[in-house]
């Protein structure tokens, strides 16, 4: 018996804003700043929306493809590093806004990017070990970079929700590995307003040794090489470092396509690999082999193994705006008003 | 029921009174009021006072008793009752008075109405007007109170063709009959191009569509009519009064369009009247908005349903017109210290019967009502005068 | 700070649940323990009843004085919409150029932030509504 995705859906906000126009304030060359990110634009939250509105609307999408009763959904985890709160779960909101609540667990999860695989993991385990039918893992993010730093050109908005199950499985979970060290690529203290990161140290001993020791992990639970997978998906904190990682383990361009969202939204932090997959999902066949490794900071790697069954033709697909739709949705601001929406203006106290 | 007439009216100047506290209001027209009829202290059975929110606007609740207090009448352990019911309350303090005596219980009954709106910031004050919307379901989701008004507007214009020219008409001319009130908070003239003009506050409405915030007190002097004559020579009975309430939210009510309380309201005391509106020369009506003024005269009937702009446009409730509408000023020019407002407008109707309006009276008035509005309509009180003779 | 008062309605604005009466099948929104029409005839008859998010503007507005909570987003648009269950709200109308709203046009509900108790309170949410394909 395996699991797998029953059901996902994503959210991205419509705002965005180009490198350049962020380059041009802190006498930066913005597009040469886009270019070597391979970032066209980051998407940006409205000033009412959040990881909480975030996840609700994602958590709503998913539901929206398949008739299934909420309150089958016995656990609700929510990864991200800009939780609204510090303490109060984003999952109990998610909860009462799908019609789960009461009779569920729920947690919010940190892991940097990978909070929201981290979840998914989880929620593999409680519907295997048959403790509940459903789980859903959302990885949802409106991280901040801070002014003038690298990563402002990059942090950006949205998220995902996953719904994991064993029954009416659309995409099974073949296999899923780890890999995780104490590694301080990338941080934030608490009370901190903007993380901080180690420059190029968030490259090889990071990102890289993570993501391609975890694939190499996968490929051999898997038995697999590259060749054998239809698409591939990575975390994608700038459009550059998943090229690379995938073209070290043999992946060609077409595959990994569909799923490089960040090239027009930015680095949706833990919502990214989850976006990623879900634009995957938007348009695999019956069939598709899908090979997914999610990256955070600290550090570690949660990789997946995936085929997309006969059971994904039954999810309504088009209930809601697709990742490409949702991604094509965009209303482009200056840095003042990115400012304003992201708080960075300081305002009088209310 | 016994019949009840006004024999004594007052009030303070209407505006941003910085150096006036809510009790130097509250007792300047009161005392005005009691001079005017020519009472002693030991006359006066009970005091009622109009007042939305002087717990909000000066944090202070239980103002029935303050005012009463500082008139110096602490002494006579009067029974005092502070009245509440958004904008409408003044009025509706003017019509419990009026049944206490009408009941018998009293003979006189001093009626006050004041508000000390400018103690707050402005962002402050409009949140304060705006809990007389449906707090939970209209105020907290963004609607402002002008907004709620605007939408009005907005379908106002959409099913009748009303335009934001013949809104603006509303204003110049209760800026021009202000201009003739020495105790208006305005007495400016403005264009119909400066209303165009002015900032937007909730389209379609601008700054000059909006009554603004003011500190202020009116009272009246309300005496059994038996007994008015030995008080005063030209007593102004209270020929009928109605009072309606509505749903809450302006999203519950049958028609976005009509204020269905000031239909009924004022159906009830035109019936009590055994009045018609062609009866009355001179109204002063509840101009919150300038649509607001357009709404009451369709509603009041005294003009066709959807007629409002066009009519105020040609000048038909222009000073000496079909009907003289809001020749105070209106709460536009004349100003709006909420709680004085329904009181406020009874001191004018009263002048203007008497024959006392100067500059601004109405030749030949004979029968006067007033219009008060609470909330976005959800309550609305019309109270219909005559001249005693 | 106001923590009951919006922790009640949470269902409400979260998931549009209002009653619809056992006698007449009137919707209302938010619940009613009274229905409108029916009176008395409807006590203990008000079962539950989730509203399904789409409707169309009824009127609307474009509010330049804000309060103090909605001071980030002015100028915005507030209308008064129909839902398809017949009963009508006041909400804000989100993800549209002012100048592109129209009487009668079809919205759905969207979940967004209401407002918040200052930097350290409690965050409310609840429905706004956005331009429906």
């Amino acid at each position: 018996m395996k699991s797998g995705i029953v059901s996902y859906g994503g959210y991205i906000p419509r705002y965005r804003i180009r490198p350049k126009d962020i380059g041009v304030v802190w006498g930066a060359d913005g597009e040469a700043m886009g270019r070597g990110l391979n970032i066209r634009a980051k998407s940006v939250p409205g000033p009412d929306e959040d990881v909480i509105t975030i996840s609700v609307e994602a958590a709503r999408a998913c539901m929206a493809k398949v008739d299934l009763d909420p309150t089958d959904i016995g656990a609700i985890y929510v990864g991200s590093e800009s939780h609204p709160y510090a303490v109060k779960p984003t999952a109990t909101v998610v909860a009462e806004a799908i019609g789960s609540a009461p009779v569920l667990t729920a947690a919010d999860f940190e892991f940097a990017c990978k909070a929201g695989t981290a979840a998914i993991q989880t929620t593999m385990g409680l519907t295997l070990s048959k403790m509940m039918k459903y789980g859903l893992a959302i990885g949802a993010d409106t991280s901040q970079g801070a002014p003038g730093d690298a990563l402002e050109y990059s942090a950006s908005a949205g998220g995902a929700a996953l719904l994991i199950g064993v029954d009416h499985v659309a995409a099974e979970i073949a296999h899923t590995v780890s890999f995780t060290t104490d590694t301080p690529d990338f941080w934030r203290r608490e009370g901190q307003r903007y993380p901080s990161h180690g420059g190029r140290f968030t490259g090889e001993p990071a990102y890289f040794k993570h993501v391609l020791n975890c694939a190499q992990l996968l490929f051999k639970r898997a038995g697999t090489t590259a060749e054998e997978y239809d698409y591939a998906v990575f975390h994608q904190p700038n459009g550059k470092f998943p090229v690379r990682a995938a073209k070290q383990l043999g992946f060609k361009e077409g595959q990994i396509d569909a799923g490089l969202c960040v090239r027009e939204i930015g680095n949706t932090y833990s919502g990214a690999i989850m976006v990623g997959l879900c634009a995957i999902l938007d348009e695999a066949d019956p069939g598709d082999r899908i090979f997914a490794v999610g990256y955070g900071s600290g550090a570690g790697s949660d990789a997946f193994d995936l085929t997309v069954t006969e059971e994904i033709r039954k999810i309504r697909r088009d209930a809601t705006p697709s990742i490409k739709e949702m991604m094509a949705d965009s209303v482009f601001l200056d840095y003042a008003t990115y400012a304003k929406y992201r708080g960075k203006i300081l305002m009088r106290e209310a | 029921m016994r019949d009840v007439a006004v024999i004594g009216v007052g009030e303070t100047e209407f505006g941003e009174l910085w150096d006036r506290s809510f009790r130097d209001l509250g007792i300047e027209a009161g005392l005005k009021a009691i001079q005017d009829a020519k009472l002693r202290s030991e006359d006066i059975d009970a005091v009622y006072i109009g007042n939305m929110s002087a717990g909000k606007f000066i944090d202070q609740e239980h103002v029935s008793a303050l005012v009463a207090d500082y008139s110096g009448l602490a002494d006579m352990h009067l029974p005092t009752v502070r009245v509440e019911g958004g904008g409408a309350c003044g009025a509706i303090a003017l019509l419990q008075a009026r049944l206490a005596i009408a009941s018998g219980m009293h003979d006189i009954v001093v009626v006050g109405g004041a508000e000390k709106m400018t103690d707050v910031g402005e962002v402050q004050a409009a949140e304060i007007l705006s809990s007389t919307a449906d707090q939970e379901w209209e105020s907290v989701f963004g609607a402002t109170f002008a907004g709620l008004y605007a939408m009005m507007a907005r379908r106002h214009m959409h099913e009748f063709g009303t335009t934001r020219e013949q809104m603006a008409a509303v204003a110049v001319k209760n800026h021009k009959n202000g201009a003739l009130n020495p105790e208006a908070q305005f007495q400016k003239e403005i264009t119909i191009d400066a209303v165009l003009q002015a900032p937007w506050v909730a389209e379609p409405l601008g700054l000059f569509d909006c009554a603004p915030l003011s500190d202020g007190a009116a009272a009246v002097v309300l005496c059994e009519a038996q007994r008015a004559r030995k008080f005063s020579d030209t007593p102004i009975r209270i020929a009928g009064s109605g009072q309606a309430s509505d749903f809450l939210a302006l999203h519950d009510r049958r028609d976005l369009t009509t204020l269905d309380a000031t239909v009924i309201a004022g159906k009830r005391a035109f019936h009590e009247a055994k009045m018609m509106p062609k009866d009355v020369q001179v109204a002063e009506v509840h101009d919150n908005f300038t649509i607001s003024e357009i709404l009451a005269i369709e509603d009041l009937r005294f003009i066709e349903k959807g007629k409002g702009g066009p009519a105020t446009a040609e000048g038909l409730t222009a000073l000496n017109g079909k009907i003289s509408v809001n020749t105070s000023g209106g709460l536009k020019a004349r100003g709006q210290p909420v709680g004085a407002t329904g009181v406020a407008q009874a001191v004018e109707i009263v002048r203007q019967l008497r024959g006392e309006a100067g500059k601004r009276q109405v030749v030949g008035a004979r029968h006067g009502l007033t219009h008060t509005l609470g909330g976005t309509g959800a309550t609305a009180v019309v109270h219909l005068f005559e001249r005693g003779d | 700070m106001a923590i009951p008062r919006f922790w009640r309605e949470i269902q409400s604005r979260y998931n549009l649940i209002g009653t619809k009466c056992g006698s007449c099948g009137k919707v209302d929104f938010p619940p009613r323990a009274v229905c409108p029409v029916c009176g008395r005839k409807s006590i203990g008859k008000m079962q539950r009843f989730q509203l399904g998010g789409k409707g169309s503007v009824v009127t609307y507005t474009v509010i330049h004085d804000a309060p103090a909570q909605f001071e980030m987003q002015k100028p915005y648009v507030m209308a008064i919409i129909e839902m398809d269950e017949g009963v009508r709200l006041t909400s804000q109308l989100i993800d549209v150029k002012p100048e592109d709203v129209r009487i009668g046009m079809k919205v759905q509900a969207s979940f967004r932030k209401l407002g918040q108790e200052g930097d350290a309170g409690v965050i409310h949410y609840g429905y706004k509504f956005r331009p429906a394909g």
